[in-house]
């Protein structure tokens, strides 16, 4: 049987895998990669745990609390599977057994040395952040869950260095107005902290370029400031017209919230390029003293001009730019948890049969994806996976302008012409008809009109009612039969008869059915 | 007042009493006057019309209307009071089949009538003979439409034949031959009148007609119905113009534009375009089996969902034409009552195209006594089901599938549907995991908070009735009111 076990499976066969639980080596990281809880879910899956020692320690989980749960304190670079946070060194690489997998945040398009580097280490590796944005990883997403985190840690930093209440209050003291805040870019991140803020008691704004987010925002008790440009309905460079007037509309909106809000968060990206300057120096400098900006961006460039990555700086006109990165990190054990539940997932989807033993399986999107490099040979990037409705970008609320409004056929200009065309054809046929026509089409025409909008208004539950009492109404082409009967021969008398016995079925019978239908409809 | 302007006012009058009429139907409030206006309007047409042509006729042939009127009256008023109510597509279907043979069968006549008196006649004059002659076509060609249309409508409804969608090869050339070929036909006839080309046109009328409506599918029968509602109305009105009778021409015009209209209603809410529904060819989308892994479904007996419909603060209720099938109203109203009295707030959010007639579902619930103010439509209920503990889906499918709105390779992309998924809880009732009328897979079956209930939905609701745990404290309550409230009048 071992003869058909696929290449790349680990040398030992039959035994259960041993999963490794490092600790973190980048400083100030304080999350890790299994809590004691997941330990307890990993070890139900079939697998052994290893921890090295002081692993959880920054989180607040003790080797003992991971002992207590099932686990094992130990060498956890040399296990069959290394679950990580942050990308490894390359001194840690060296560490890994060869046919190893590594499970961590690995930034695979921003890093090719590191794939490179653990190609040649001969090992698997698994990157958090490539999971695909389809609802069936959402459970696996660990920028999402990072991204909540952040957006929430952002309103605390925020918090904490301004000096006054977010809530209003009126005190004996006097009467406290509550603290303004401006959150820009409504993703994940973006929600999050819009949530914390309004808790908190503040007045809560918002703005994105995708107005559907509007309903979302509301949701969570912030209000969504739109950005408005004038729709032009110019043929040639439409869009990027749109671009340059939603650039101009939206810095004019960040002015003039800057000179009015206490707190700003930001939180645009756009996926592999320089974060978006939504800030100026300008807008800066029109803030009020002891204002405070979160800049969640700052890892990227930052959208705030003057963000210093990693601190917070205080400017002349004394406001405050946090620039911190590890904004997840500074919540760690509620990172932590978020963290490895991600990863526990993702090791579910890695062992169906839970015996233990990790299968990659590249038929599926989701395990394609999120391999980087399979025994030495990188993979990265994954064939593009075909996603449907996806959900926007965790806290990349992108700065592209909204997608082009769809042009209807029916455009005003073609409208009018299609009117005009009917009436010319109107004023053609009743011109050259006969005098009698003429008077029926006109009588016609206008039944046709009054009959449009009579009905314009009418509610939905009275459809069938309207529809059979219409029915009785049409029932009047029994008129026609009366008009013949009896002037001509039997056949028209016969045929004449017979149309006004089926009328009056219709004339009768409809207004019987609806009489008895609406009846029926009783208020409450 | 001579006779003939009393008969030219009493139309006038009739005419707007009709209008009224249509009008009074909008809105519940007036909706009983609407019905009024409209019998009165048939009244004062009928009797002033019957009046004039006494004049010139003889007392047999007066007789003759009357028992004819008496025979059919009589027929359509036990129709209308045996009649189910969930039957009541079927029987607007045949009501419009019968306009429609009358509108042929007053062509014909006419077509006697003239013809038969060659250049000599007097009725019409002569240089109108040719435009008569187009007149008895476009009536008798309207007329022979509806009439068949309505025929295999009445037979899709009642289930008499099969409700697929019939797909004849070149169905649209068909179509646009038989348009074409009646153009060439009336050309023909205005030049040289026949018995042969009378016969022609109106068998190849009934022959489009069938086709029209054989190719629609039964989930598509409210645009269906309407349309031929409409077209029931054009008949009328070509009569009018065949006859010079204005009252014709003003009611069948009313009629026509308001079912067009009302079509066009129904088709935004499956956004479908409504061209190509007049045209008769919109059922051919192949259902496209999605061949996507959607997972697995949840099941619940009736026990539980009677729990969790106990446990409920809000409760939409969205019913289809499953319900209307398991004849489900009366337990699905029992259970709104009683939910109602538990404190719990209950709605009901109704598709436009639920149901094999626009409104139906309303007329159902009407007739189980579910007050009308709880029974909203799409747009006034959508945004409200996020906030909605349990959404009970009763028989139906397709205007429950978000893979409407959020699946762009669905056939049903686009279609507008009540978002249900947006609860916390959806019960689906269903018989089996067979797809909707569409044939398009609904993940919501196998969403996590859906969960299916399989079965009768009629026998369903009523085993959650009597699953129902009692509510003392609610009832106690309101017997101690009831209580007080007689000890006050004592």
């Amino acid at each position: 049987m071992s003869d058909h076990e696929p290449a790349h499976h680990p040398p030992q066969p039959v035994a259960t895998q041993r999963i490794g639980v490092v600790a973190e080596s980048t400083p100030g990281e304080t999350r890790v990669a299994a809590t004691p809880t997941t330990v307890r879910q990993i070890l139900k899956l079939g697998y052994e745990v290893v921890v090295e020692s002081g692993a959880g320690d920054a989180s607040g989980f003790t080797d003992q609390a991971y002992t207590e749960a099932g686990a094992s304190v130990g060498d956890a670079w040399s296990a069959d599977v290394v679950l990580k946070v942050n990308a490894p060194t390359d001194a840690e690489i060296g560490r890994l057994t060869r046919g190893a997998t590594l499970v961590a945040l690995l930034s695979p398009a921003l890093r090719p040395e590191l794939l490179e580097a653990l190609s040649a280490a001969g090992v698997t590796a698994l990157s958090l952040d490539a999971v695909p944005r389809i609802s069936r990883a959402q459970s696996m997403d660990v920028l999402s869950s990072m991204a909540n985190i952040a957006g929430y840690r952002a309103v605390i930093e925020a918090a904490h260095v301004f000096g006054r209440f977010f809530t209003g209050q009126v005190t004996a003291a006097g009467k406290v107005p509550p603290a303004k805040v401006l959150v820009a870019g409504a993703g994940v991140a973006g929600l999050a902290a819009i949530g914390a803020a309004s808790s908190l008691g503040a007045v809560v704004r918002a703005t994105d370029p995708r107005p559907e987010v509007a309903d979302q925002v509301k949701s969570l008790g912030g209000e969504y400031l739109p950005v408005n440009v004038v729709q032009e309905a110019s043929t040639d460079g439409y869009a990027k017209a749109t671009t340059e007037d939603y650039d101009r509309a939206a810095a004019a909106l960040y002015h003039e919230q800057a000179q009015d809000v206490d707190i700003i968060v930001t939180t645009a990206l756009i996926p592999g390029r320089p974060a978006p300057r939504l800030i100026t120096a300008e807008d800066v400098a029109v803030m009020k003293p002891g204002s405070v900006i979160v800049d969640m961006a700052a890892a990227n460039g930052g959208n705030v001009e003057g963000t210093v990555a990693g601190r917070a700086v205080v400017t002349d006109n004394n406001v405050t730019i946090i620039g911190y990165t590890d904004l997840a990190s500074r919540l760690p054990a509620q990172a932590s948890q978020l963290f490895s539940t991600n990863v526990v997932n993702l090791l579910k989807l890695l062992t169906p049969e839970k015996d233990g033993r990790l299968t990659l399986d590249f038929e599926d999107v989701v395990q394609r994806s999120v391999t980087v490099v399979r025994d030495g040979e990188t993979t990265w990037p994954p064939p593009p996976v075909t996603v449907s409705a996806a959900p926007a970008a965790p806290a990349a609320a992108t700065e592209k302008a909204a997608p082009e409004p769809k042009q209807p056929w029916l455009t005003p200009v073609r409208r009018i012409g299609l009117i005009a065309l009917g009436m010319l054809a109107v004023f053609l046929l009743v011109g050259f008809a006969p005098a009698q026509l003429a008077q029926n089409f006109t009588v016609f025409a206008l039944a046709v009109v009054i009959g449009y909008y009579v009905i314009g208004k009418v509610h939905h539950a009275l459809h069938t009612p309207l529809m059979s009492v219409t029915n009785a109404i049409s029932g009047i082409v029994v008129i026609g039969a009366l008009l013949q009967i009896g002037h001509e021969s039997w056949i028209v008398t016969v045929l004449a008869t017979v149309a006004i016995l089926l009328t009056s079925v219709n004339v009768f019978g409809g207004f019987a059915v609806t009489r008895r239908m609406l009846s029926m409809f009783s208020k409450d | 007042m001579t006779s003939l302007t009393a008969q030219h006012s009493a139309d006038l009058v009739a005419a707007v009493l009709f209008i009224l009429s249509l009008a009074g139907l909008s809105q519940h409030r007036t909706s009983r006057a609407g019905v009024v206006y409209g019998i009165a309007g048939m009244a004062l047409a009928l009797v002033a019309t019957i009046v004039a042509a006494g004049q010139s006729i003889s007392g047999g042939a007066i007789a003759l209307i009357l028992v004819a009127m008496a025979v059919g009256g009589a027929a359509g008023l036990w129709r209308a009071r045996r009649v189910e109510m969930t039957q009541m597509p079927e029987l607007i279907a045949v009501l419009h089949s019968f306009v429609g043979l009358a509108a042929v069968l007053v062509g014909w006549n006419s077509y006697l009538e003239v013809e038969r008196h060659g250049h000599a006649q007097t009725r019409i004059a002569s240089d109108l003979v040719g435009i008569h002659h187009a007149e008895v076509f476009i009536g008798i060609f309207i007329g022979a439409v509806t009439f068949t249309g309505s025929i295999v409508a009445f037979l899709k409804l009642s289930a008499r034949i099969k409700s697929r969608p019939l797909t004849l090869p070149g169905k649209n050339a068909l179509n646009l031959g038989a348009l074409a070929v009646f153009v060439a036909l009336t050309v023909w006839f205005c030049i040289s009148p026949s018995l042969g080309l009378m016969i022609a046109v109106t068998v190849l009328a009934l022959a489009l007609g069938w086709h029209l409506v054989a190719s629609i599918g039964g989930g598509d029968m409210p645009v269906v119905v309407s349309m031929l509602n409409s077209y029931s109305g054009w008949a009328a009105a070509a009569a009018g113009f065949l006859l010079d009778n204005d009252l014709l021409i003003v009611t069948g015009a009313l009629v026509g534009s308001s079912g067009a209209y009302l079509s066009y209603i129904m088709c935004k809410a499956m956004n479908r375009s409504f061209l190509s529904v007049i045209a008769g060819g919109f059922g051919i989308e192949a259902p496209s089996a999605s061949s996507e892994e959607q997972g697995e479904h949840r099941e619940v007996r009736a026990a539980e969902a009677a729990e969790i419909l106990a446990q409920a603060e809000s409760v939409i209720i969205t019913p289809g034409y499953g319900m209307a099938v398991a004849q489900a109203q009366h337990p699905v109203a029992e259970l709104t009552r009683r939910l109602r009295e538990r404190g719990v707030e209950v709605r009901f959010g109704v598709h436009p195209v639920a149901g094999r007639l626009p409104g139906h579902m309303n007329v159902l619930l009407a007739e189980a006594k579910v007050p009308y103010d709880i029974v909203l439509e799409m747009d006034e209920i959508n945004d409200d089901f996020a906030s909605t503990s349990v959404v009970l889906v009763i028989g139906a499918n397709d205007t429950v599938n978000p893979a409407a709105a959020e699946d762009p390779g669905s056939p049903i992309a686009g279609m507008p549907v009540l978002k249900v998924w947006e609860a916390e809880q959806v019960i689906v009732f269903k018989r089996s995991m067979a797809s909707g009328y569409a044939g398009v897979q609904n993940p919501l079956f196998f969403r996590e908070n859906s969960a299916m209930l399989f079965g009768d939905a009629k026998q369903s609701v009523e085993d959650i009735l009597r699953a129902l745990p009692e509510d003392e404290r609610g009832g106690a309550g309101r017997t101690a009111q009831r209580a007080g409230a007689a000890g006050a009048a004592g």
